[in-house]
């Protein structure tokens, strides 16, 4: 319960303070409308009073929570449309991008980092160790475009957007083969990237727990080695793994912005980018707020699996 | 005669023996060659006879642990022999080790480190019955009972969290998986440590009684001398990685060849009164 009140206070401190910022910012989405001379000064007035835009910052903010409460989230300006429908296809996208990536990178991470924990200070161990600092210290950015650039020289993918032109004519399996074709890319630029800082701490924590005396016990008691990384030493080393699987949740719609607009994704990315040069307010404040309800839920989802995962979390 | 008594102990066979042991943990450096190296072990020969307390005493940083995990088979030694029950076991793999471990078993220090804290208190206790595969289903629980009472712990408690437990019952616990399969040998590396004085003295008459009733052979690693005098039969000191005498504890301690035993002999002996308190009361 204290819980709900803090998200629905964390909310709306994150709204007000997106609406307070993007007031202070100059000029608004009619501005431009001032330099065409077709335009008349009448016409943007009248516009501008339609969306409400000539109140104070304190009735705009007011009727923009009513709008929430309705289910609209505001009107976009450029779209002309309720910015929930616009949000909701994106944001679809978004996390068809970084569920996939998400769901392909825990796995390899856990694999690779319980790997080389296993044999910490060997050659494979360093191997992995140096490959995961490379890919760390690569920018998002240039792991894109390098990956475009591969995708392009090699015509292996289709470059650009989320389906091919004719998708509307393709039998469904078709379809999906297409729609996979074009996750490849940004797919493996975001499991790229987001990588080595999973490897690193499955690797530093599974470490730190094997050297810990119960495994030691057990290994006195013979236990295999299988099992003692397996069912020991990985549920002990669980509890900040968890943290961060909570925070890669938490980042599921914000953490493929920079990938979704080079990679030309249509997802919540692009929209954001193109939202905040029109100065479309409540799109930038809708996507914005979603990307905060997934953080809350993120570290919320990460709360309750300690809980269920760490008896001493249990105890306290 | 005294003097021929004490040879016939000599001749007896130690239970556990090392011949010239040696480790070195070494870590490369970043950014130049070579290796930073620690020598834990040099030339390590000790002798831990059959039925006895053998204590392994010194400072901190001194080697005694490391000398623990490799008798305790945690570590390889680089070099040297450990003879255990009359055959060389340091080169041993780990198939071949795999029944040994019943007969070698380690109660740590860290007490809530050293039990798994996602188990129950009973669980703990059969882990290692289950993976020696000594009892299945009902009777391992049966048994883990058994051994919570024998150790004085209440079996209503076996479905607690180690860390629901207090330091000295913790300790307890741990002891109860430590016998669970019926060692010859129990390393103690320091787990009397870190518990007030009267839990300490409780946990040593437990140990005592249960060497006499399971004729267990200890090693008790520790820094307290005051804590050796009261228990140990044998004394071996370690300094900078050798073992700088060794001998029964009344000769060691009445005449201390070695510097370093003299100056660990100046510490405070303040464990003796309250050791002999709770004997005392443990009789009544």
């Amino acid at each position: 319960m204290r819980r709900a009140v803090h998200a629905v206070l964390l909310l709306l401190g994150a709204s007000i303070l997106c609406f307070l910022l993007s007031d202070l910012a100059p000029g608004s989405f009619f501005d431009e409308m001032k330099l065409n001379p077709q335009i008349s000064p009448y016409t943007i007035a009248a516009l501008r009073s339609a969306y409400a835009l000539d109140q104070p910052l304190a009735i705009r903010y007011g009727r923009w929570v009513k709008s929430v409460l309705r289910g609209e989230w505001g009107y976009s300006f450029a779209y002309n449309a309720p910015v929930r429908s616009l949000l909701v296809v994106r944001a679809r996208n978004t996390l068809l991008l970084t569920g996939f990536a998400s769901v392909l990178a825990w796995p390899i991470a856990l694999l690779l980092g319980i790997w080389a924990a296993n044999r910490a200070d060997t050659w494979g161990d360093r191997l992995t160790m140096g490959g995961t600092a490379l890919l760390l210290s690569v920018p998002e950015l240039v792991l894109s475009l390098c990956l475009l650039y591969l995708a392009i020289r090699t015509h292996a993918l289709p470059v650009g957007g989320m389906v091919s032109v004719s998708f509307d004519r393709l039998d469904p399996w078709a379809r999906t083969r297409d729609l996979a074709m074009h996750l490849i890319v940004p797919v493996t630029a975001l499991v790229l990237s987001s990588l080595p800082i999973l490897v690193r701490h499955v690797r530093s924590s599974m470490i730190e727990v094997l050297k810990a005396p119960f495994i030691q016990a057990a290994r006195g008691h013979g236990i295999g080695r299988t099992r003692a990384l397996l069912r020991y030493a990985l549920p002990a080393a669980a509890n900040p793994l968890i943290s961060l699987f909570g925070l890669s949740v938490a980042g599921l719609l914000s953490g493929s912005l920079m990938v979704e607009i080079v990679t030309g994704w249509p997802g919540l990315g692009p929209l954001l980018l193109e939202a905040s040069f029109a100065r479309d307010l409540y799109v930038v404040v809708g996507v914005v707020l979603a990307s905060t309800v997934f953080m809350i839920s993120g570290s919320l989802l990460a709360d309750v699996m300690l809980v269920i995962a760490d008896p001493r979390v249990r105890v306290e | 005669m005294g003097t021929e008594q004490g040879a016939k102990r000599a001749i007896k066979p130690a239970l556990v023996r090392t011949r010239a042991l040696c480790k070195q943990y070494g870590q490369h450096r970043l950014f130049s060659r070579g290796k930073f190296t620690v020598n834990a072990l040099v030339d390590v020969d000790l002798e831990i006879p059959f039925g006895g307390v053998t204590a392994l005493v010194g400072e901190s940083g001194s080697g005694k642990s490391t000398l623990a995990l490799c008798l305790g088979m945690l570590e390889k030694p680089d070099r040297g022999e450990i003879w255990f029950e009359g055959s060389e076991i340091s080169r041993w793999g780990a198939r071949k080790l795999a029944p040994l471990r019943s007969k070698i078993q380690m109660v740590f220090q860290d007490s809530a480190g050293a039990l798994n804290p996602s188990f129950t208190a009973a669980e703990i206790i059969e882990e290692p019955l289950e993976i020696q595969r000594r009892e299945t289903g009902r009777r391992l629980r049966a048994r883990a009972c058994e051994l919570m009472e024998e150790v004085g712990l209440s079996p209503e408690w076996a479905k607690r969290s180690p860390l629901a437990l207090s330091g000295g019952q913790r300790q307890r616990l741990a002891i109860a998986r430590a016998i669970a399969l019926r060692p010859t040998f129990l390393i103690l590396d320091e787990s009397v440590s870190g518990l007030d004085l009267s839990t300490q003295a409780q946990i040593l008459n437990l140990l005592l009684n249960l060497r006499a009733t399971h004729s267990l052979t200890y090693l008790l690693i520790s820094h307290d001398l005051s804590l050796v005098g009261q228990i140990a039969d044998f004394v071996a000191v370690m300094h900078q990685g050798r073992i700088v005498e060794q001998g029964p504890r009344q000769q060691v301690f009445a005449s201390p060849q070695h510097a370093h035993t003299r100056e660990l002999l100046g510490s405070v002996r303040i464990l003796e009164s309250a050791f002999r308190a709770a004997q005392a009361g443990g009789r009544s």
